[in-house]
């Protein structure tokens, strides 16, 4: 089955959000999302670093597969991605200083989000081809992104909200992301 | 945490060959240990696998006692299938009875339905060219709305005899294999979409005649060669 | 945490059971807890995957703490860790190949999972090979029991069924919504309120208690 770029975008996008479908990357979801000023920087921090990671892994694939050492895969993405996060930094650092203290401080977090790692995983399980791949990380990124927008701008307003003490915390986190999973269940079959 | 901060930027307290060291060392056991893991699993997790797409075949091919891989090549012909599946050919499996008689085909087929994509294997009947028997391989369809194609008695009853004859040169179906809306199959090539999950009901619709129109008119030509087990 | 003895071997194994349970008191690892947890069986062998990787990562990484300088750590406990989740991988696979379809990515993913890292950083680098596998087990056993009061939920409420045996006979209108995704969210909401409800009261006993004596 060929799938088209666009469907794979819509679908990593909506219907198959990276947060709220297919659970990758709660951590900084729950943890980074209290503010939209610095929700915004770490999507896009992290979409950047999942093309660049998607790039790596891919290639990284076609050696692999071409000397037969499948079993070294998993070892060798976790060690590219930490490695290209490292490499994105110091690039950052040297060419846009301004860029770099923008987004500097959340690109160490990047390493350890399982979007990353899922980006790099899936692409290889779905054997997607190069424009498949990047398509499929630039979508999981801006769905990534979106969803981290929509939950601190909820977020920021329920600070002026009445909320019971006993729910406050992640606990009411958890079930804000509920409801926005429940509405983004709404785009299935969109990509179709 | 800036770069400036980072333990790798600092000025080394350790030589780099102490390093270097350490993270052969570390390379070394890991390396060990990954490898010893793969081949001593290796046997189990092959037969897994077989057991598990001969499950699969069994499945859509219900008279079959013995099964054989094939490849449908880009150019046309057919060979035993390996372990990489070239580019433009497609697997199939052929499957043989006690007597090593050709009794059906079955192949898989994969089309986007209403959560993620769903996986079909089919089984394919030369005999009446038809399709006779579907199994899913996986999908992720809403519990209780799409996955009914796994159990619903009238959509299932569309693939006791799925039509699937070539047109006269062969080149492709005669009726493209196509999901229409419940209540409203006319032709035998059709598929009875179940009522409210119309989605998951075309997926497979489009799985089936996707990988038929490109496998069939391969498998046409060759039935001879596959006619007997090998 | 140096001085160890036969009690102290248990509360190093009680500790991530209760007082720091990963799942809901630190609130780590959620990426698995939420995705794998549509059924109990699921959730169990998640657990045991990750507490297997977890044990053997932190008793490698214990035994290796004196030898590993500390500008290369983080890169020689991610070797580490990656190396045991291939291991725990290709086991799956021998075990049960319908298992590791249902856990899918997850089990690779295994190494991303903050508890592990987090472990391995803050306690099995500073501790002996003993004291820090007896903790790791008892994360790995707190996070278990953590996936599974979510999946049996879950599989109870989306399914009818607990392991896979219906509870409630045909007539059971499954609430579908528990197995999907959003269903996750909120039974974890649940019992993270649950928990601070609990918290709460005994507070309130203790205090009461205070002003009766």
């Amino acid at each position: 089955m060929h799938e088209t770029a666009f469907q794979i975008f819509v679908n990593a996008l909506l219907a198959n959000n990276f947060v709220l479908a297919m659970f990758l990357g709660l951590c900084p979801f729950l943890g980074v999302s209290g503010k939209l000023d610095t929700a915004l920087p770490m999507g896009v921090a992290t979409t950047f670093v999942m093309l660049v990671a998607s790039l790596c892994a891919y290639g990284l694939n076609l050696l692999l597969t071409a000397f037969h050492l499948e079993f070294l895969r998993l070892i060798s993405y976790i060690v590219i991605i930490a490695s290209a996060v490292q490499l994105v930094e110091m690039v950052l650092k040297k060419y846009s200083p301004a860029l770099f203290r923008a987004l500097g401080i959340y690109l160490p977090l990047i390493t350890t989000n399982c979007a990353v790692l899922g980006v790099a995983l899936f692409q290889t399980a779905r054997e997607y081809d190069f424009i498949q791949s990047m398509t499929f990380s630039l979508g999981g990124g801006a769905g990534f992104t979106l969803a981290l927008v929509l939950m601190a701008s909820v977020r920021e307003r329920l600070q002026l909200s009445d909320v019971p003490s006993l729910a406050q915390g992640t606990a009411l986190s958890l079930m804000l992301a509920g409801i926005l999973s429940l509405s983004f269940m709404g785009f299935a079959g969109l990509g179709g | 945490m800036s770069a400036e901060h980072l333990p790798i930027d600092q000025a080394p307290a350790t030589p780099t060959g102490a390093m270097i060291r350490t993270l052969g060392l570390v390379s070394a056991i890991c390396g060990l240990i990954i490898v010893g893991a793969y081949q001593g699993t290796y046997d189990a997790v092959a037969a897994n696998k077989r057991i598990a797409m001969e499950r699969a075949v069994f499945k859509v091919v219900p008279a079959a006692k013995s099964i054989e891989e094939y490849l449908a090549k880009a150019d046309g012909g057919i060979a035993k299938a390996g372990a990489e599946t070239p580019a433009g050919a497609i697997r199939f499996f052929a499957g043989y009875d006690e007597a090593g008689k050709l009794v059906g085909v079955a192949a898989e087929g994969s089309a986007r339905g209403y959560a993620d994509i769903v996986r079909v294997m089919f089984g394919y009947d030369p005999a009446c060219q038809c399709v006779r028997n579907i199994g899913v391989v996986s999908m992720r369809e809403t519990p209780g709305i799409g996955d009914k194609i796994l159990v619903d008695r009238a959509f299932l009853e569309n693939f006791k005899e799925l039509d699937a004859r070539l047109t006269a040169d062969m080149k492709a179906l005669a009726n493209e294999i196509k999901t229409v809306k419940h209540g409203s199959k006319t032709g035998a090539w059709q598929i009875d979409a179940i009522a409210g999950a119309t989605i998951t009901s075309r997926a497979v619709g489009r799985a089936i005649n996707d990988t038929a129109q490109a496998l069939l008119p391969r498998l046409a030509p060759n039935l001879d060669k596959i006619g007997s087990k090998s | 945490m140096s001085d160890v003895s036969t009690t102290g071997h248990w509360d190093q194994f009680m500790e991530g059971i209760w007082r720091q349970n990963p799942v809901f008191v630190m609130v780590l690892g959620m990426c698995p807890t939420l995705a794998v947890t549509v059924s109990a069986v699921n959730a169990i062998s998640m657990g045991v995957a990750t507490t297997f990787v977890l044990a053997c990562s932190c008793l490698l990484v214990s035994m290796m703490r004196n030898v590993v300088p500390k500008e290369v750590r983080i890169a020689t406990y991610i070797v580490i860790i990656a190396t045991f989740v291939t291991a725990v991988d290709y086991i799956i696979q021998a075990i049960s190949l319908a298992l590791y379809d249902a856990l899918g990515a997850f089990i690779q993913l295994i190494v991303v999972n903050c508890i592990i890292l987090g472990r391995a950083e803050a306690h099995a680098s500073k501790n002996r090979p003993a004291v820090a596998t007896y903790n790791a087990l008892g994360m790995g056993v707190g996070f278990t029991i953590g996936l599974l009061a979510l999946g049996s939920v879950r599989e109870v409420l989306g399914a009818g069924t607990l392991f896979g045996v219906s509870l409630f006979g045909a007539n059971f209108q499954p609430w579908v919504i528990m197995v999907l995704p959003p269903g996750g969210f909120f039974v974890l909401g649940a019992w993270l309120l649950f928990f601070a409800w609990h918290a709460r009261r005994k507070e309130r006993q203790l205090r009461e208690a205070g002003q009766h004596a």
